[in-house]
C-alpha cells in the first residue's frame, strides 16, 4: 500500500517536472541553445507569485498568467537583444553566453530578493484528497494538473496554430524554413518566450510547494536536464518518470540521495543512448 | 624555440616576485597561477578537440578530496598532491572512455553534471570525506610569509609544468589529431586517426594538473568544503579565459587567466555582492564581441608581431 502512495506523490512532483522541463526542452529543439537561464526563469516566476500573494493577494493559481507574461517579455527582449546575435555559433559559444546570462540573473534576484528561503501558505488550502488508499494533498495536485494542462495547451499550440507550425519548421530545418518565407529570428525570439513563459508559469505553480530562493535555480535547471534525456521531448513521460524515480529512492535511499541517483541515471543513459532517449536524427 | 625561451623568461620574472612584493601580491599571483592551470587544462579539450567540457570543476574536486583524504590518513603534502593528479587522470580516463562519444550539448551537459554527482556523493558520505561540514587539513609548521611564498612556488612550478605540456602538446602527433578531430571529426576518423584514444587522452591530460591544482589549493586554505571545490564557476572561469586569450592558442590561455584575475579582483573589491554578475557581464560581452578573444584583436592590429600558433 505504502508504494502506492510513493508512486502517487512520485507522479504528482513529476507533473511538475514535465512542466519545469518543457520549455527547456522546446528552446533546446527548436534553436539548438541549451538554455541555462531556465532554472533563474523559473525561480522569478516563483518570485512573481509571491510578492503578487503577499501583497496583492492573488493566488498563485491565477499568478501563471502573470508570471507566464513577465517571463515572455523578458525572454522575448533576451532572445532578441542578445542570443539572436550567435545562435548559429558552435554550442561553446551559446552555452556560455547562456551561463553568463544565468549569472547576471540569478546575481541580480539575490541582490533584490536576499537568499532567505521564502515560502506562500495558502490561507484557504484545498485539503486533503482520498482515493482508495491514497492520501494526497488537493494544492498538490490541482498544481500538477495545471502544470499538464499547460504541456498540453503548448503541443496544441504548436500544432495547430500558424506560429506553431512555423516554430517545428524551424526546429525539422532551419534553412528550409528560412526560404519558405518563414522570419526565423523572429520565430527564434518566440520560441524562447514561449519557454520562459512555461518557466515562469511553473515557478508559479512551485511557489506553493517548494521553498523559493535563488539558491534553487540550479536544482530546477538539472530536472530540466534529467527530464529531457529521460523522455525526450516528450516531457510528460519524462517527467512523470523522474518524478517516480526520485520518490522511489527517497524511499528506499533517503531523499539526500534522490539527486546523484537521478544524475547517476543520466549519465548511464547518456552512455547507452548516445543521443539520449529522443535520439534524433541530425541533431548530435 | 620562440615559445620555451617565452615561458623561461616570464617563469624567471615570476619567480623573482617575492623580492619585491608583499604577501598580497603573492596570492595574486599564485591564483594567476591557477587559473592559468585551469584554463590550459581546459584548452587541451576545449580549444584543441572543440569539446565543451564543463568538467574542469570535477578534476578540482576531486585533487582536492583525494589530496584532503589521504593527507588526514597521514600520507605526506607533497606525495597527496601527487596522487591527487593521479587520481584526477585515472577518473579522466574512465569518464572519457564513457561520455567522449557524446558531442555537442549532451557532451557539455553529462560532463556539468559529473561534478554536480560528484558533490553530492561527497555530501553523503560524511563519515569519509566531512560531508557538508568540509575537510580540515594539516596546518603547515611555517610562517605566514613563508606559506604565501611556499603556495605561489608551488602553484608557479605547476603552472610551468602546464604551458610546458601545452608547448610539446602543440607540436605532437596527439595536438594534431585533436586539432583534426575540432576541425571534422569524421574526416578525422577516416584518415586513421584513432579518434576515440585521441579524445581520452586529451581529456585525461586536461584533468591531471587541474586535479593537483585543485590539491594544492586544499593545502593552501587548509579548508575545504563541497560547494567550494565543486563551485560551477570553476568549470567556466577556464572557458572563459581561453575565450578571452584565444581558442587553441599556447600562451592565449595563461594571457587570459591574467586578465580574468585583474578584471575579477578589481570587480570583487569595489562590488563585492555583484561580483557574480560582473563576471556574467564579461562573458556576455566577450561572447557578444570578441568571440575570437583579446589576442586577435592585437593580431588584426600587429600582424607582424603575431603570436605562435
Amino acid at each position: 500500500m505504502i508504494y502506492l502512495q510513493i508512486a502517487a506523490n512520485g507522479l504528482v512532483l513529476g507533473g511538475l517536472y514535465a512542466c519545469i522541463a518543457v520549455g527547456f526542452s522546446l528552446v533546446w529543439g527548436v534553436l539548438n541553445v541549451i538554455n541555462i537561464l531556465h532554472g533563474s526563469f523559473i525561480v522569478l516566476g516563483s518570485y512573481v507569485a509571491y510578492f503578487a500573494y503577499v501583497h496583492l493577494g492573488i493566488h498563485p493559481f491565477i499568478s501563471i498568467v502573470i508570471a507566464g507574461g513577465v517571463l515572455y517579455a523578458l525572454g522575448y527582449l533576451v532572445q532578441v537583444g542578445i542570443i539572436n546575435r550567435v545562435v548559429s555559433a558552435p554550442v561553446l559559444i551559446t552555452l556560455t553566453l547562456t551561463f553568463g546570462l544565468d549569472l547576471i540573473l540569478n546575481n541580480t534576484m539575490l541582490v533584490a530578493f536576499t537568499a532567505d528561503y521564502r515560502g506562500i501558505t495558502l490561507a484557504h488550502p484545498l485539503g486533503s484528497l482520498e482515493i482508495g488508499p491514497v492520501f494526497l494533498p488537493g494544492d498538490r495536485v490541482a498544481a500538477m494538473a495545471l502544470a499538464i494542462l499547460l504541456t498540453i495547451l503548448l503541443y496544441r499550440l504548436l500544432r495547430d496554430s500558424s506560429i506553431g507550425r512555423a516554430i517545428i519548421a524551424v526546429r525539422m530545418d532551419r534553412e528550409a524554413a528560412e526560404l519558405m518565407g518563414v522570419d526565423v529570428k523572429r520565430i527564434n525570439a518566440i520560441t524562447f518566450a514561449i519557454g520562459a513563459f512555461m518557466a515562469g508559469a511553473a515557478g508559479a505553480l512551485l511557489s506553493i510547494i517548494f521553498p523559493i530562493s535563488p539558491l534553487n535555480g540550479p536544482v530546477f535547471l538539472g530536472k530540466a536536464f534529467v527530464v529531457c534525456v529521460l523522455g525526450g521531448l516528450g516531457s510528460v513521460p519524462g517527467g512523470l518518470l523522474l518524478g517516480v524515480i526520485e520518490s522511489f529512492t527517497s524511499y528506499w535511499l533517503g531523499p539526500e540521495r534522490a539527486v546523484t541517483v537521478s544524475f547517476a541515471l543520466l549519465l548511464v543513459l547518456l552512455f547507452v543512448r548516445p543521443s539520449g532517449l529522443m535520439g534524433r536524427r541530425g541533431y548530435e | 624555440m620562440r615559445n620555451w625561451l617565452a615561458l623561461a623568461v616570464i617563469a624567471a620574472l615570476l619567480a623573482a616576485l617575492p623580492l619585491v612584493g608583499n604577501n598580497y601580491a603573492l596570492r595574486l599571483a599564485a591564483t594567476v597561477c591557477m587559473y592559468s592551470v585551469m584554463a590550459q587544462s581546459w584548452n587541451f579539450i576545449g580549444g584543441l578537440a572543440g569539446y565543451p567540457s564543463f568538467a574542469t570543476a570535477a578534476f578540482f574536486g576531486l585533487g582536492a578530496y583525494a589530496s584532503a583524504i589521504l593527507q588526514n590518513h597521514g600520507v605526506p603534502m607533497v606525495p597527496a598532491w601527487a596522487c591527487a593528479g593521479l587520481a584526477a587522470l585515472l577518473f579522466a580516463a574512465f569518464l572519457g572512455g564513457a561520455i567522449l562519444h557524446l558531442r555537442g550539448h549532451y557532451f557539455a551537459i553529462a560532463s556539468l553534471i559529473v561534478a554536480e554527482m560528484l558533490r553530492e556523493i561527497v555530501n553523503t558520505l560524511p563519515d569519509f570525506t566531512g560531508g557538508g561540514k568540509g575537510m580540515n587539513l594539516p596546518l603547515l609548521n611555517l610562517s605566514v610569509t613563508g606559506q604565501a611564498q611556499f603556495f605561489f612556488y608551488s602553484m608557479l612550478a605547476l603552472a610551468v609544468l602546464t604551458v610546458a605540456s601545452a608547448i610539446v602538446l602543440h607540436r605532437s602527433k596527439l595536438g594534431f589529431g585533436l586539432r583534426c578531430i575540432q576541425q571534422n571529426e569524421s574526416a578525422a576518423d577516416i584518415i586513421g586517426i584513432n579518434t576515440y584514444a585521441y579524445k581520452t587522452a586529451g581529456f585525461s591530460l586536461s584533468a591531471v594538473f587541474v586535479g593537483v591544482s585543485g590539491a594544492i589549493y586544499a593545502s593552501w586554505v587548509n579548508y575545504i568544503d563541497p560547494p567550494d571545490v565543486f563551485d560551477v564557476l570553476i568549470s567556466v572561469k577556464p572557458m572563459v579565459m581561453v575565450l578571452l586569450g584565444g581558442l587553441g592558442t599556447i600562451f592565449g590561455p595563461s594571457i587570459g587567466a591574467v586578465i580574468l584575475l585583474l578584471l575579477e579582483e578589481a570587480v570583487w573589491r569595489n562590488f563585492l555582492t555583484i561580483h557574480v554578475a560582473a563576471l556574467g557581464v564579461i562573458i556576455v560581452v566577450l561572447v557578444l564581441f570578441l568571440p575570437n578573444g583579446l589576442l586577435a584583436l592585437i593580431r588584426e592590429r600587429f600582424p607582424a608581431k603575431a603570436m605562435a600558433k
